[in-house]
């Protein structure tokens, strides 16, 4: 009865406007949810989604705007109320207990304890069995969460929700980490959840995903609200102009690979892994030929970020050969590889690309900073020499910061650090272009470049190796594939004869070629 | 009228909030604001302990040398304050350098002390001139920060664990070497004419007639100011002061770069040693000051140090003030009335503001949020 007098949506952002030092993160955006619908949120990294639903969560105070929740307006303070108004998230990055089950994770925080403090989870177990009985959650509530997959995980913490009765239910893009078969499955699950009456917020920037699961969609782009749309009116390219702003061209303009001979040749590699004590990379073997892209797929934690570390010596091997223009490089210091040709444009651009304190200039020398260009004989740096050159690499690759050379590179912006890593990575005209997720949090126009610069330094015969989770980029970009699931490369496939799907059941390990 | 009023306002501040904005003028007012705060506790925990002296004593801290009325006296008592700062400065220096590269050398303290037990052993044992004393001070600095820094790359052990460990190693070994060239009678160290070494006192270079025959105003201070500005040079215009900032603010990046950085690390705390011993015989060299062999704490000369760096703005010639402050209000500290406090209270007096300088980072940290703050507000206001 309640229900019904409150009107169509369960909840409405109204007018929501906050503002940071500097940057107005939502400008005057208006969301609404209605009951029982799917509705994705839409945006390029930094539109603004984040913070909206940190608002919705309690996390910021907006400036300006209301927010509704069955039509009555409704002060949200912290993560608190928000979940006592029964809404609740899962993150893109799950907040689980690793070394706890996945029962005990689903009741941490509502524990249901007898009279004396002692917990009673068998009434938990029971709810929890029933909730995953009615939405098709499978999950085994006495597993560990250490040794589950992450599929499953993303299940506890949907669960999660369910448990503390949320009807309200965001989804922080929560295709990022699963494979084209979980991902069905996920989709399947919110349908059944939005068929039960429960709200979902999907947010994401997967057109696809969108397309294929939502009701209706409201864009972002840089803060201000663009609109809702019904997704049955709308096509793909229509979704994307109103994120963008202009036309994009998904597809990557290239013209065939033209390879030479062998640069890169890696045999029976096997690299110790940091976090259990199995091996992340077995017996790998490949190579990489000049004038072409080898890519390797694969999902988040099946050894890439191992084998790269192995390539570029960052991490010591256990065995097998790393030969570089035929030359044996595996027991070589970094810094010799990089004189001898190998770029490396890491994964984590703050973790390894950039000394984040430093100024521009000096992290677009930090490869090259002890070149007799920069550095005189008694030791003393050429800092003229450091201003110019990086000046020049600034105009070339049309860096952008707010002082130029001597910008902190802390304050600059994701994409504008990832171009200054690629300027540096490829001005020194290496053999080997090591690219790990070099397009990771960028908007579209960012990876577009990127992509445009891998092609060029490929058609300039140099070998490159690009690392991508990312499917589409993968299929995009390389012109090989080689696939590795739990430290082996299980796949070489050919990015023109192969389509997602089956990349999918490699990636995931349901099927094996022969290498 | 009003509206001329109303167009400069917002002007004005803008141009402070500028001014406020620059780093080099937050950390002088963040170090101001510590020193202030520090005094005005002190004063406070003077009223309580008895209100009658208590505006007089905080007074004769800050004046120290001043207190005395003749201008010769007081010149002779600047130039003892002046051969204890440079010590300090050196152990200042010694913390900041490796706190560049991202290293808490906590063992600055031991090297120090190593550093007074080469000094005053080769001074006094073997009879060596000032210079060979020196060095040999600076070695055992060195060594002590090697010892540092090749446990924790090769044996990942904690430089601030390590370091601890090594002052309490540092001060019983030199106290049980030391004894060897003690008085009889006393557990002092003997003086340098008694063994006949005054070759082994820093030359004075005409210093001390400029302080009224002080003759503990040695060629250390010009030294000393030359080493903080080679620091200085050191960290913002070499290839090596890059690659150790660099491995000090991102270790990863520095690796990734490939750069040494085990060799990195260990050469930092050698230096950071060999700063802290050559402090040491900075001071034990100007015969100031005797080894007590019976000291069973390590001399706080070390852990000074740190709030001196710390107040500096960890900047090497900012240490060499914010050295000189700390050294004055601890020599301040004997002029407290004793009428009214017992004699301990000068030495609780100077840790208070020591403690409080400290704060220089947290002071700072809350003047750019207060900044931003006001800024968004701004913002949101148009």
């Amino acid at each position: 009865m309640q229900k019904e007098k409150a009107g169509e949506y369960a909840i409405e952002m109204l007018h929501i406007t906050k503002r940071f030092p500097g940057i107005i993160a939502n400008d005057d955006v208006t969301i609404q949810l209605r009951h029982g619908e799917i509705h994705a949120l839409l945006g390029e990294n930094g539109a603004g989604k984040s913070t909206l639903m940190s608002v919705l969560f309690g996390l910021y105070k907006p400036e300006e705007g209301t927010i509704l929740k069955d039509g009555v307006e409704v002060k949200i303070n912290n993560p608190n109320d928000a979940n006592a108004l029964g809404i609740g998230m899962v993150h893109q990055h799950f907040k689980l207990v690793e070394c706890f089950t996945v029962l005990d994770n689903i009741i941490l925080g509502v524990e249901p304890t007898s009279r004396f403090g002692m917990l009673s989870k068998g009434e938990a177990r029971k709810r929890v069995l029933e909730l995953s009985d009615k939405y098709g959650l499978q999950v085994d509530p006495d597993a560990k969460i250490s040794d589950i997959t992450v599929g499953m995980q993303q299940r506890t913490e949907i669960l999660k929700m369910l448990y503390r009765d949320n009807d309200i239910l965001i989804f922080d893009e929560p295709t990022a980490v699963l494979t084209p078969q979980e991902i069905q499955e996920l989709m399947q699950i919110m349908r059944n959840l939005s068929a039960e009456g429960k709200s979902i917020l999907f947010i994401s920037h997967k057109l696809a995903e969108i397309m294929a699961v939502a009701d209706r969609c409201s864009v972002l782009r840089k803060g201000k609200y663009i609109g809702t749309v019904n997704t049955k009116d709308v096509t793909m390219e229509e979704l994307s102009a109103m994120m963008v702003g202009r036309n994009v061209n998904f597809h990557v303009e290239k013209a065939p690979a033209n390879p030479g001979e062998v640069v890169l040749e890696v045999k029976n590699l096997t690299v110790a892994s940091k976090a259990h004590s199995n091996n992340a990379v077995k017996n790998v073997s490949f190579n990489v030929r000049r004038g072409e892209i080898v890519c390797i797929a694969g999902i988040d934690g099946n050894g890439q970020s191992e084998l790269v570390y192995a390539l570029t010596g960052l991490e010591p091997i256990v065995h097998g050969t790393i030969k570089m223009d035929g030359k044996d490089i595996t027991k070589a210091s970094i810094r010799s590889r990089s004189k001898n040709g190998m770029s490396h444009i890491p994964e984590d651009r703050h973790k390894h690309g950039l000394v984040l304190d430093y100024s521009l200039e000096y992290n677009l020398v930090l490869q090259t900073y002890f070149e007799s260009r920069f550095t005189d004989r008694i030791g003393f740096l050429r800092r003229k020499n450091i201003r110019s050159y990086s000046n020049g690499l600034i105009d070339q690759f049309d860096i952008r910061s707010g002082q130029g050379a001597v910008t902190a590179a802390r304050s600059m912006s994701g994409g504008n650090q990832q171009k200054a890593i690629i300027a540096r990575e490829i001005d020194r005209q290496p053999e080997v272009l090591v690219a790990v997720q070099p397009t990771r949090g960028l908007d579209v126009g960012a990876i577009e470049y990127i992509h445009k610069q891998l092609v060029a330094q490929r058609d300039a015969g140099k070998a490159v190796l690009l690392v991508s989770l990312e499917m589409d980029e993968v299929l995009d970009v390389s012109d090989r594939i080689l696939v590795m699931y739990e430290g082996e490369i299980v796949g070489e496939l050919d990015p023109k004869k192969t389509n997602p799907e089956e990349m999918g059941l490699y990636m995931a390990g349901a099927k094996r070629g022969t290498v | 009228m009003q509206a001329a009023k109303d167009t400069k306002r917002p002007r004005r501040t803008g141009i402070i909030a500028a001014i406020l904005r620059i780093p080099a003028v937050q950390t002088i007012l963040a170090s101001l604001m510590c020193v202030l705060a520090g005094l005005l506790i002190g004063y406070i925990v003077l009223l309580f302990i008895n209100p009658q002296g208590a505006g007089e004593s905080i007074i004769n801290v800050i004046k120290n040398f001043f207190t005395w009325k003749r201008p010769q006296q007081q010149l002779k008592q600047f130039g003892n304050t002046l051969a204890k700062t440079i010590p300090l400065i050196m152990c200042s220096l010694s913390i900041l350098f490796s706190y560049k590269v991202g290293l808490f050398n906590i063992g600055t303290a031991g090297q120090y002390v190593a550093g007074a037990c080469a000094s005053l052993y080769a001074a006094l044992a073997w009879g060596w001139s000032w210079l060979p004393c020196m060095l040999f001070a600076l070695v055992a600095g060195a060594l002590l920060g090697a010892i540092v820094g090749a446990l924790k790359v090769y044996c990942n052990v904690n430089e601030v664990i390590s370091g601890i460990m090594l002052n309490w190693i540092a001060l019983y070994t030199t106290n049980t070497i030391l004894t060897e060239v003690k008085e009889k009678a006393s557990p002092y160290t003997m003086y340098f004419k008694d063994v006949n070494n005054k070759g082994a006192l820093l030359p004075n270079l005409g210093l001390d007639k400029l302080f009224n025959n002080n003759s503990y105003v040695t060629i250390a201070v010009p030294l000393c100011l030359i080493i903080a500005i080679a620091i200085t040079i050191i960290l913002s215009k070499t290839r090596f002061g890059y690659e150790l900032k660099a491995t000090g603010n991102n270790k990863n990046a520095a690796k990734y770069a490939g750069m040494a950085e085990n060799r990195n690390i260990i050469l930092t705390l050698m230096i950071s040693g060999a700063l802290a011993g050559l402090g040491a015989s900075m001071l034990y060299q100007t015969g100031y000051m005797r080894w007590e062999c019976t000291m069973s704490s390590v001399p706080a000369m070390g852990f000074n140090g740190i709030a001196a760096a710390f107040l500096g703005g960890l900047n090497p010639i900012g240490a060499i003030f914010s050295s000189f402050f700390i050294q004055h209000i601890t020599d301040g500290g004997q002029y407290v009335n004793t009428n009214f406090y017992s004699s301990q209270i000068s030495d609780v007096i100077s840790s208070i503001i020591i403690y409080l300088c400290g704060f220089v980072l947290f002071i700072k940290l809350t003047m750019n949020r207060a900044i931003a703050r006001s800024k968004e507000k701004k913002e949101a206001k148009k």
